[in-house]
C-alpha cells in the first residue's frame, strides 16, 4: 500500500510538465511521417554525385545509384526499404529513444511524479519489450553503413570525373560524421569498448577507449535529435536537387 | 485556519501542508512569516512552533545529508533542507506532501522499511583473497568509477519517483529499485569483489522492469548518473550473459565468470 496523500491525483506537479512529451511527440512524429513518405517515394533520391542518406547503400539493381548490386531485376520496390530497418532498429532500440517514447508515447509515465496512463505495468520483462535487449546488434549492424555514409560524402567530391565540392558535399559530410557520434555515443557501445570489465587496470586499451566513448556518451541524447534532423535535411536537400526545385550551390 | 503571522518585513510563506494517517486525512493550509535564507524545512519547523505542535515530519541533519526529509514539494520529489524558499514565486501556495510510493504512517512521516528489505537482499561484498604480501591493491582507475555510487545517503527519492513501484504497488515484491540497483552496480565493478549477481539483478531484483525513463536521476540530490552508469551499464551486463548468444559464444566480453 502506497501513501494516500496523492492516490486520486494523476500528479500535484503544477509547472508545465506535458510540454516536453508533447515536443517529444511533434519531433518524433514529423520525423516518422517525412522519413517514411520518403522511403517509399523510391525515385529522386540521387542526385550526382549525391545519395540520399535514406537510400543508402542501394543494394538494388534498379538503384539510381547502386553501391552493391545485391538484389537483382526483380526486386523494383524501393531500395530504401531494403536498408532502413538497421538505421531504424538502432533507434528503436535505443536508450535514449526508449526513455524518449515510453514517456512521451506510452506515458509511462509522462513526466517524473506524474501517473502511468496504463494500470499494469511489467517494463521490459516480457514480449515485446524484452526485445530491446537486441540493442546491441543493431549498433554492429550500423557501423557497415557508416562506412557506407563515408563513401558516399567521399564520391561526393566527385563531379564527373573533376574534382569539386559542393554544398551538398558538406551536408554529406556532416551527415557521415554525425551519424558517427551518434553511433559511437552508444550505450552498448560504451559497454563493448570497457564498460563490462570490472578492472580497467589489466585493459589499458580499453579503458581509454571507454573513457572517450563515456564523455560522447554523456550527450548521447543532444547527438540523437541533431543527427536525427540532419539525415532528415539531407534527404530533403539531395531530394530537393533531385527533382529540379533548387540548384546544388558549387563551392569549387 | 490559523491566522497569518505577520514578520518583520511582512513576508509569509504560505504552505499547504498533508495532515493525516493512513486512515485519511487532507491538506491544511497554514501561514508563517518568512525569513532571509528559509528552506522549506525551517517553514515546516515554523507551522510545528506557531500553529500545529503535533505535525509529524523526519529530519535530522539540515544539510542534504542525512536523508530523512524526503517529501513532495509541489508535487516534485525533493529533500526539504536543500529546497529553498526563494526558489518560488513571492505568495505562491507551496504544497508539501508525503512521499507517494510508501505507507503513510503520519503527516509527513511515511514507512520506508520496503528499501530496509530490498537492501537484505542484495548479496554482500565477497572480496578476493589477500596478495602473497598481505594486502589487497586497488586501483585509481577501477575506485574512480565507483565513488559515484557510494555517495548515495538514501534519502530514497528515487526509489518513490520510480514509477514501476509508485504506480503499481504490485510490483513492489519483484522490483529492487533504482537505489538497489546503485548498489549492486557498486558491487559488481568492484575491482575486488568475486560475487555473480547478474541472475539476482534479472530474476529477483526485477531489472527488467526499468525501462530507463530516468526519473530517478532527475530526483537524485547527490547528483549520481543512476541510469546511465548504473542502470544501463548493468542492463549491458545482463544483455551479454542472458541475451546475447553470440558474446556468450565467444565467451569474452563482459561479466564476472569470463
Ligand atoms: S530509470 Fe528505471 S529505475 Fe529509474 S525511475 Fe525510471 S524506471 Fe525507475
Ligand atoms: S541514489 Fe540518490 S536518490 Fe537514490 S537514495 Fe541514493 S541519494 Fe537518494
Ligand atoms: S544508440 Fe542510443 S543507446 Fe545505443
Ligand atoms: S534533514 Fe538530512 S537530508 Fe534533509
Amino acid at each position: 500500500m502506497s501513501s494516500i496523500a496523492i492516490d486520486s491525483k494523476r500528479t500535484l506537479r503544477q509547472d508545465t510538465w506535458w510540454l516536453e512529451p508533447m515536443l517529444v511527440v511533434l519531433g518524433l512524429g514529423c520525423f516518422a511521417l517525412y522519413s517514411t513518405w520518403a522511403a517509399l517515394q523510391n525515385g529522386d533520391y540521387y542526385a550526382a554525385p549525391y545519395l540520399s542518406p535514406f537510400y543508402s547503400p542501394c543494394l538494388a539493381i534498379n538503384c539510381a545509384h547502386v553501391s552493391v548490386p545485391l538484389f537483382g531485376e526483380w526486386y523494383n520496390w524501393s531500395p530504401a526499404i531494403l536498408i532502413l530497418w538497421i538505421p531504424g532498429g538502432f533507434r528503436l532500440t535505443c536508450y535514449y529513444y526508449r526513455k524518449a517514447y515510453y514517456r512521451s508515447f506510452f506515458w509511462s509515465p509522462p513526466a517524473c511524479a506524474v501517473k502511468d496512463a496504463a494500470s499494469s505495468y511489467s517494463g521490459e520483462t516480457r514480449f515485446p519489450f524484452i526485445l530491446q535487449n537486441i540493442h546491441r546488434y543493431f549498433f554492429w549492424a550500423s557501423l557497415p553503413i557508416l562506412a557506407f555514409l563515408w563513401w558516399d560524402a567521399i564520391i561526393a567530391f566527385n563531379f564527373g570525373g573533376s574534382f569539386g565540392i559542393g554544398l551538398g558535399t558538406l551536408v554529406l559530410i556532416a551527415n557521415a560524421a554525425l551519424l558517427s557520434l551518434y553511433s559511437f555515443s552508444c550505450h552498448s557501445c560504451r559497454h563493448l569498448c570497457g564498460g563490462g570489465l570490472n578492472s580497467f587496470k589489466a585493459a589499458p586499451g580499453r579503458f581509454k577507449l571507454w573513457g572517450i566513448v563515456t564523455k560522447l556518451n554523456e550527450k548521447h541524447m543532444q547527438i540523437a535529435w541533431v543527427s536525427l534532423v540532419w539525415v532528415g535535411l539531407t534527404d530533403a536537400y539531395v531530394r530537393l536537387v533531385a527533382t529540379g526545385v533548387i540548384q546544388d550551390l558549387r563551392i569549387i | 485556519m490559523p491566522e497569518a503571522a505577520v514578520a518583520g518585513n511582512g513576508a509569509e510563506a504560505k504552505m499547504r501542508v498533508w495532515r493525516g494517517d493512513a486512515s485519511g486525512g487532507e491538506f491544511r493550509d497554514y501561514s508563517v512569516p518568512l525569513e532571509e535564507g528559509m528552506v522549506v524545512l525551517d517553514v515546516i519547523h515554523s507551522i510545528q512552533a506557531m500553529h500545529a505542535g503535533d505535525l509529524a515530519v523526519r529530519w535530522n541533519c539540515k544539510a542534504g545529508k542525512c536523508g530523512s526529509c524526503s517529501a513532495e514539494v509541489n508535487g516534485k520529489p525533493r529533500l526539504m533542507c536543500m529546497t529553498r524558499m526563494n526558489t518560488f514565486e513571492p505568495g505562491e501556495t507551496i504544497t508539501v506532501s508525503p512521499i507517494k510510493t510508501f505507507p503513510l504512517i503520519r503527516d509527513l512521516v511515511t514507512d520506508v522499511s520496503y528499501n530496509y528489505e530490498k537492501a537484505k537482499s542484495v548479496p554482500p561484498f565477497k572480496p578476493k583473497p589477500k596478495e602473497a604480501d598481505g594486502t589487497r591493491r586497488m586501483y585509481q582507475e577501477d575506485i574512480d568509477r565507483v565513488q559515484e555510487f557510494h555517495k548515495c545517503i538514501e534519502c530514497f527519492l528515487c526509489q518513490n519517483v520510480c514509477h514501476v513501484i509508485r504506480d503499481h504497488d504490485d510490483n513492489k515484491p519483484s522490483f529492487a529499485g533504482p537505489r538497489f540497483f546503485v548498489r549492486v552496480a557498486s558491487l559488481e565493478m568492484h575491482p575486488l569483489d568475486t560475487d555473480d549477481r547478474l541472475e539476482f539483478l534479472r530474476k529477483e531484483a526485477g531489472l527488467g522492469f526499468c525501462n530507463i525513463t530516468k526519473c530517478c536521476t532527475e530526483v537524485c540530490p547527490e547528483n549520481i548518473k543512476i541510469t546511465d552508469n548504473s542502470i544501463i551499464p548493468l542492463k549491458e551486463r545482463v544483455v551479454t550473459r542472458f541475451y546475447d548468444p553470440i558474446a556468450r559464444l565467444l565467451g569474452a566480453l563482459g561479466g564476472k565468470r569470463s
